[in-house]
């Protein structure tokens, strides 16, 4: 099974990528026990051409990412953690299941190197004792006030910019074409863009590269990776937080 | 040297902006109340005879129908200075000769406008754009340059050799003599300035005086001139009325571009930056409207600039309808360019982070945009506070407990019952001296839905199902 990796994969669901079922044997067996078809050497030398990459063998051409901080996330994802310069979703059900506190090692680090992190509309005033216990270099925050007709383009604004290391944003209300704009932004600017949205969008389309589902769980909140560009063919991911 | 003599014959007429239609004959008269002359005439007045230094009586004998105006001198310096402000742009060496004339030395901006055809057209569309008729002529010395715009002539003469020969043609009037000198010459049968060159300097100086012998020196190049120097003002304000109200943004935004590209070309010309101007919005009987405009750091950049503006006006409520809009800067300080890296390593951060900013700031308020700083403080909700942008807040203390990633900053009573007591109680009590006394115990609870909160009963309850929980704060 092969695809080329040169844009958004097209999903009708927009949670998994859509693929077309596997025609490709990649058991080694097979191939060893009858000689290769002419067919099949044919379809080698077209996957080598750089634009396609296989499933399976190929890594994602990511160029970095950024350590999420927990070892078990960061051994999922395909660059070890956070995708730079594209959008990470985390879909929360509700307040205080510890979805900030996810990406508190990664802006500790950010900051730490003098990146800015801006905030764009926050639900609520972020508390500075908390963010200064986690290591977050408070000099390099900050908080941006927006109306809600405002939100989008302050977040697209800075994302695009280049110029902040990070941007979070809370979106409750926001459809594809402008989930795809703040995508685009944040691949131009090269910035982490994460956006919080409601649970209840998990089941809409999303541009954005990697898309994590928190929930509370039994004991402990669960988080889920429900897509991740440059990774394919397992079922979702789930992994407790808070041990 | 390569001087640049504009001369503006027609001044007195079109700096008045007169609302004397074109075809009717119109002239600017000047002198004692009982004895005025006409100054100027327009093309109309002209064809019915009227002319300079006419006694006025005569003019209106010629053309009854003669629309008069006194001369306003000071609308004349106003638009010369204006002028000199345009020619800024071409010469670093501006020089006023009041009433009608500049000088301007482009022999060292030749290169840069690819040479005196293009330099000159440059300047020619300019004076044109703006309403006003010219003669422009250059010489390697203002003077001479004067003698050919009086002449009106267009010559652009570079070489200094030839300037003799140049000159030798051109009447005695136009030599910029003094009255008395040019009444002694014309007696001593002189009519151009070449019968002046072939006359001996000794027998010259006795009859014409030291002062006239100098200035035939100077046109020739003999001797070196001293020109005074312009210098622009250290402020700008420009102000378009309108014959109508506007109501609405969308159409002050052409009038906006038109004033704000004028500043950036301005700013351009005198090699500054703007950091705070002012626009206002002219309503019916002298109301103002005023918006400032602020920048983190001197800018000139008239696209920027324009965005800036833009977005501050559009913030604004338009009260009544605008009949005029006026552009003011009262400090322009140096620009200062940041330099980019060659190599392109950085992204520009520091380059692109004040102008995100500015732009954030102009279309969200200059107050959207905050730091946030620890203060030492026990009590929860003044141990954080927002401060401004860019203040290096103090080192922050190393908290005492967990704390929530959220703090309400009015803390709402719990709804249900918690779940689960996590943590506590971490007990504080303080401000018993500022008269906002707080003595509450902490916990760290979860609810049924696996939120995590920090929750707060006055001390002295027990942390039983049934006290009175206050939220304050998530884990988020």
């Amino acid at each position: 099974m092969f695809t080329t990796n040169l844009s958004e994969p097209v999903s009708s669901t927009g949670d998994y990528p859509l693929f077309a079922p596997t025609v490709v044997p990649a058991a080694p067996r097979a191939a060893a026990a009858t000689p290769p078809r002419r067919d099949e050497t044919a379809l080698a030398d077209v996957l080598r051409h750089p634009g396609i990459w296989r499933r399976g063998t190929a890594k994602a051409p990511r160029s970095d990412a950024l350590p999420t901080g927990i070892a078990d996330l960061d051994a999922l994802l395909p660059g070890g953690g956070w995708p730079r310069g594209a959008l990470s979703e985390i879909l929360v059900a509700q307040d205080g299941l510890g979805e900030c506190s996810l990406l508190l090692p990664a802006l500790a680090t950010l900051t730490q190197a003098r990146k800015r992190v801006v905030l764009v509309a926050p639900p609520y005033a972020p508390y500075a004792p908390a963010l200064a216990a986690a290591g977050v270099d408070l000099a390099q925050l900050v908080h941006i006030d927006a109306s809600a007709t405002d939100t989008h383009w302050t977040a697209e604004q800075c994302l695009r910019a280049g110029c902040c290391g990070a941007v979070l944003n809370w979106l409750p209300r926001s459809d594809y074409r402008q989930l795809r704009r703040l995508q685009l932004a944040a691949e131009t600017g090269g910035t982490f863009g994460f956006v919080f949205r409601p649970l209840s969008a998990a089941h809409e389309a999303s541009p954005a590269a990697l898309r994590l589902r928190l929930e509370p769980g039994a004991m402990e909140p669960r988080l889920e990776i429900i897509k991740c560009r440059g990774r394919f063919g397992e079922q979702a991911h789930a992994l407790g937080l808070r041990a | 040297m390569f001087w640049a003599c504009l001369h503006y014959p027609r001044l007195a007429l079109e700096a008045l902006h007169s609302d004397v239609p074109v075809d009717r004959p119109h002239a600017i008269v000047d002198g004692p109340q009982q004895r005025r002359h006409v100054v100027l005439a327009n093309a109309a007045a002209g064809k019915a005879g009227v002319r300079a230094q006419q006694p006025l009586a005569s003019a209106q004998l010629l053309c009854p129908r003669l629309a008069v105006t006194p001369r306003d001198e000071s609308a004349e310096r106003h638009a010369l200075a204006s002028l000199a402000d345009h020619a800024y742009r071409y010469s670093a060496d501006v020089s006023i000769a009041p009433p009608d004339t500049l000088f301007l030395e482009v022999g060292a901006s030749l290169k840069l406008f690819g040479g005196w055809p293009a330099l000159e057209r440059r300047i020619r569309a300019d004076i044109d754009r703006l309403g006003y008729t010219c003669v422009l002529a250059a010489a390697p010395t203002a003077t001479a340059a004067r003698v050919f715009t009086a002449c009106r002539s267009t010559i652009a003469l570079p070489a200094l050799a030839q300037l003799p020969l140049a000159l030798e043609a051109a009447p005695i009037v136009a030599g910029g003599f003094e009255a008395k000198t040019i009444a002694t010459l014309y007696g001593m049968g002189m009519r151009t300035l070449g019968d002046l060159f072939r006359l001996p300097r000794a027998e010259l100086a006795r009859r014409i005086g030291q002062r006239a012998l100098d200035h035939l020196d100077r046109m020739r190049g003999l001797v070196a001139e001293t020109l005074p120097r312009w210098q622009p003002p250290p402020r700008y304000a420009r102000r378009i009325e309108f014959g109508y109200g506007i109501d609405s943004h969308g159409a002050l935004v052409f009038p906006l571009q038109r004033l704000v590209r004028e500043f950036a070309q301005f700013l351009a010309a005198r090699d500054g930056g703007v950091q705070r101007f002012i626009l206002e919005l002219g309503h019916e009987r002298d109301a103002l409207t005023r918006i400032e405009v602020g920048l983190l750091a001197p800018q000139r950049d008239a696209a920027s600039l324009l965005e800036l503006a833009r977005a501050r006006l559009e913030r604004v409520e338009l009260v009544a309808p605008v009949h005029a809009l006026a552009l003011r800067a009262d400090d322009l300080p140096p620009l200062c360019p940041l330099h980019r890296d060659l190599f392109e390593t950085n992204r520009h951060e520091q380059f692109d982070w004040p102008a995100l900013v500015e732009r954030l700031r102009a279309r969200l308020g200059d107050a959207a945009l905050q730091g946030l700083a620890c203060v030492a403080d026990h009590r929860p909700d003044r141990a954080s506070r927002f401060v401004p942008l860019g203040a290096r807040p103090p080192a922050p203390t190393a908290a005492p407990a967990a704390r929530p990633f959220w703090l309400l900053q009015r803390p709402l009573p719990l709804r249900g019952r918690p779940a689960r007591v996590l943590a506590g109680p971490e007990r504080i009590e303080s401000g018993w001296w500022d008269e906002h006394d707080q003595r509450r115990d902490y916990y760290i609870i979860e609810t049924r839905d696996g939120q995590r909160a920090w929750a707060f009963i006055a001390t002295g309850c027990a942390p039983d199902r049934d006290a009175p929980w206050t939220l304050q704060g998530w884990f988020a």
